[in-house]
């Protein structure tokens, strides 16, 4: 046996002892998505349990280095423990936007005292991030963000705000962009900084989406200090680091509605609700549109794969990014739209039990704004027409 | 396996790509075309394609092949699709070479391989009956005389029926029409009695066959693969093809994407480049990202082939599908985007679209094959 199949072999056995049963099952619901941080409220004793063996292990973080809690694993060695888990369906230990996207960004440009400071909190998950980019007036064009941090020596002041911060109400830590130099230009004057949301002079307010759900706060910051140590690499680098951070961030959105191992294909409801007629989908029409989107959804799937073959290890995807990002919502915002069709009138019941509060109709509308956040559609596609392939203007 | 190419197929790639760009580029489709060649592709091409060994590369090396898999043979079919080079190599050394390698004894692959690895023996598999494609719609017959059989029928729209040496065709030899089980094949001697060949020029310049049947008299060692059981190779083959096919679609795409993309970078209008027009911007990332699916999907397809992975029909099915839109989309886009020059015959471009419309159409277009993935995934 050579090493690589040795290791799946230890991979297994370790999971079949240590991955709990009830956490080998597909999601019910978002509850069953566990965030961890300092407010996180365990669901259960196994998605603890299961959250604290992975994080011992590193396999929070694969491929992150030892030394800062990460797993140490090569792009092959990664691959195969990601394998073993879909292999026995098992849920991610946990989401964060610390492994996805503030990790990656520290790991390359971050000083060895703040990896050491954050990173293995993270991989523990014991420090939940949000994420403070975008303001009331700086949407597609993030860089003339205003939020304004003053110089104090070896501290800034910073008043403004930040909107669309996902799950901001329960974050313990932000990485936000500020203007720390008013002089300089528009991408050379913002900087990268981290720092605690208990920080006094903080406020959040949620935003409640058509979805009537509210996943985003606005944030306040109302002279609010904020550490110089905690700003990631040079002070000028901000927006270059941010960008290098967004690549992660629309890799990650790119996989959203992403097929968990286990789950029903979109095909397979629909056989259930609208039955068969001598072997094919009762609506032939209806039925053209699931094949098609079922062909789609496995071509991106291939692609997220080889991109992440011809990338290194826990590399950036580089303009990429933008291309799996535009595919992904898009496929997203499809699959929503198909379950709507699929359910009929039953997917327009918004509140009781047996509708799940609306769960199926709340996710459709969610998930318009999938080619929103993260860069819309459109800003992806001017990436990759000016970044990949080089068109003018 | 890794969905990238690795070393020796890289290297594969980059010397089909220099043989073709020298000797076979698309001037050379026009200069065929405007000779009204009769085979419709070049024999002296034909016979440095066998030198540089890719009518040897599905070929087991038992039989005097290369044994270097279908992830090969896509390779120089992606570059040929660049290229627009016609040439047998898909229903020669692709599907003819896969029914003997699924469906032949030891005799037959002995007899027809060792010729067809050296480039002197070209297959053509006959299939059809009708204007669409319908691969268990069989209503020839075969009938049993003595030892052998004798064939009767129709088979229309076979791709390089007019430049085979031996047919594959598909008989009822028992059954009614549309049954899968009943159907057997059978190697037939083009030039034998009874057989006669109609050739006919498609779009591009390339040529196709309708072949007439008439108690054609051959004997019990021409039956390909089991009696009654024909389906079992002759679909396998079918796939193969659809995913040989797609290669072909996925090189043609590229470049004709290629082509448009330069174009959109020197032509100026309003004093700028058009490509700087967001309105064109767009289409070409999309397209650019469509082509990029693509590549996932063949390359994956092809090591799926080689792997005799279980779930190819789905596959052969999903990659044709997606290729043939994403090609033609591709190819259609390309002309619109060079404006009137693009409807001119004096330049290139129009033939891609040309070349892409007998690919898809040929083994099954792309409602055939989404009607098709979707009954192999049960709905």
């Amino acid at each position: 046996m050579n090493e690589l199949e040795q290791f799946r072999s230890e991979v297994r056995a370790w999971l079949e002892a240590n991955c709990p049963e009830t956490m080998r099952q597909p999601y019910r619901s978002e509850a069953d998505v566990c965030w961890g941080g300092r407010n996180w409220k365990f669901q259960s004793d196994d998605q603890q349990a299961w959250l604290r063996r992975m994080a011992e292990k590193g396999w929070t973080a694969p491929s992150w280095p030892v030394r800062y809690g990460g797993g140490g694993l090569d792009r092959e060695h990664a691959k195969i423990l990601k394998q073993e888990l879909k292999r026995i369906n098992a849920r991610a230990p946990m989401y964060s936007f610390g492994i996805s996207m503030i990790g990656p960004a520290l790991l390359k440009y971050g000083s060895e005292a703040l990896k050491m400071q954050h990173l293995p909190p993270i991989v523990r998950g014991e420090i939940r991030w949000v994420q403070g980019y975008s303001e009331p007036n700086a949407g597609s064009d993030l860089a003339s963000l205003q939020a304004r941090a003053d110089d104090m020596g070896d501290h800034y002041i910073v008043n403004g705000s930040k909107i669309w911060t996902s799950y901001g109400d329960q974050g313990d830590w932000m990485f936000a962009l500020v203007r720390t130099d008013a002089e300089a230009s528009k991408h050379l004057g913002i900087s990268l900084i981290l720092f605690d949301m208990k920080t006094p002079g903080i406020s959040t307010r949620p935003i409640r989406l058509i979805s009537g759900k509210s996943p985003f706060t606005e944030t306040f910051f109302e002279n609010t200090r904020m550490e110089k140590n905690q700003v990631v690499g040079e002070a000028s680098q901000g927006w270059t680091i941010a960008k290098y951070l967004l690549t992660h961030e629309r890799e990650m959105i790119g996989q959203t509605g992403n097929l968990q191992s286990g789950a029903e294909l979109l095909s397979q409801v629909a056989v259930k609700k609208l039955g068969l007629d001598h072997g094919r989908l009762a609506n032939p029409v209806l039925r053209t549109d699931i094949a098609r989107f079922e062909i789609d959804e496995v071509c991106h799937q291939l692609t997220m794969e080889r991109a992440r073959d011809e990338a290194q290890a826990g590399a950036s995807l580089g303009p990429a990014a933008s291309m799996l990002k535009y595919y992904g919502t898009e496929l997203n915002k499809r699959r929503h739209e198909l379950l709507m069709s699929v359910g009929c009138h039953d997917a327009l019941v918004w509140e009781g039990a047996q509708s799940d509060d609306g769960h199926l109709p709340r996710l459709w509308l969610r998930s318009k704004g999938n080619s929103i956040e993260g860069g819309t559609s459109e800003i992806q596609l001017n990436i990759v027409a000016k970044r990949i392939l080089g068109l003018p203007g | 396996m890794a969905l990238a190419l690795n070393e020796e197929q890289l290297m594969l790639k980059e010397s089909a790509k220099d043989f073709l760009q020298q000797r076979a580029p698309v001037s050379h489709l026009r200069e065929l075309r405007d000779s009204a060649s009769e085979r419709g592709y070049s024999t002296e091409l034909w016979t440095e394609m066998a030198e540089m060994g890719w009518t040897a590369i599905l070929v087991p090396e038992q039989y005097g092949g290369l044994e270097y898999g279908y992830s090969g043979l896509g390779i120089v079919l992606e570059e040929t699709g660049r290229t627009l080079t016609p040439n047998p190599l898909l229903s020669t050394c692709l599907m003819g070479v896969t029914a003997l390698t699924r469906g032949g004894s030891a005799e037959q692959c002995e007899k027809y391989l060792p010729e067809v690895a050296a480039g002197n023996h070209l297959l053509a598999l006959a299939v059809n009956e009708s204007s669409r494609h319908a691969p268990h719609s069989v209503t020839t017959t075969a009938k049993k005389r003595g030892e052998g059989f004798r064939l009767t029928g129709r088979k229309k729209a076979v791709i390089d029926g007019h430049n085979a040496d031996t047919l594959i065709i598909s008989a009822r030899t028992r059954g009614s029409a549309q049954d899968s089980d009943g159907i057997s094949l059978f190697l037939v001697p083009a030039d034998g009695p009874g057989v006669s060949i109609e050739r006919y020029r498609v779009l591009d310049t390339h040529c196709a066959a309708h072949i007439t049947l008439e108690n054609v008299k051959v004997g019990p060692d021409s039956l390909l693969g089991e009696l009654h059981q024909g389906a079992a190779v002759l679909d396998p083959v079918l796939d193969a093809g659809a995913i040989g096919q797609s290669a072909e679609l996925l090189g043609l795409a590229q470049e004709a994407f290629e082509r448009t993309l330069e174009y959109l970078k020197e032509r100026k209008q309003f004093g700028v480049p058009i490509g700087s027009f967001q309105a064109l911007q767009h289409r070409a990332a999309v397209m650019f990202g469509d082509i990029e699916q693509c590549k996932s999907i063949v390359i994956n397809g092809l090591h799926a082939l080689d792997k005799e992975e279980e779930n190819i029909p789905e596959l052969a099915s999903l990659i044709k599908a997606k290729l043939s839109e994403t090609a033609h989309n591709v190819a259609a886009e390309a002309i619109q985007m060079h404006g009137g020059i693009g409807m001119t015959d004096e330049f290139d471009i129009g033939f891609f679209l040309k070349r892409c419309q007998i690919l898809e159409t040929f083994l099954g277009d792309r409602y055939f094959h989404l009607d098709r993935f979707a009954r192999q995934r049960g709905y």
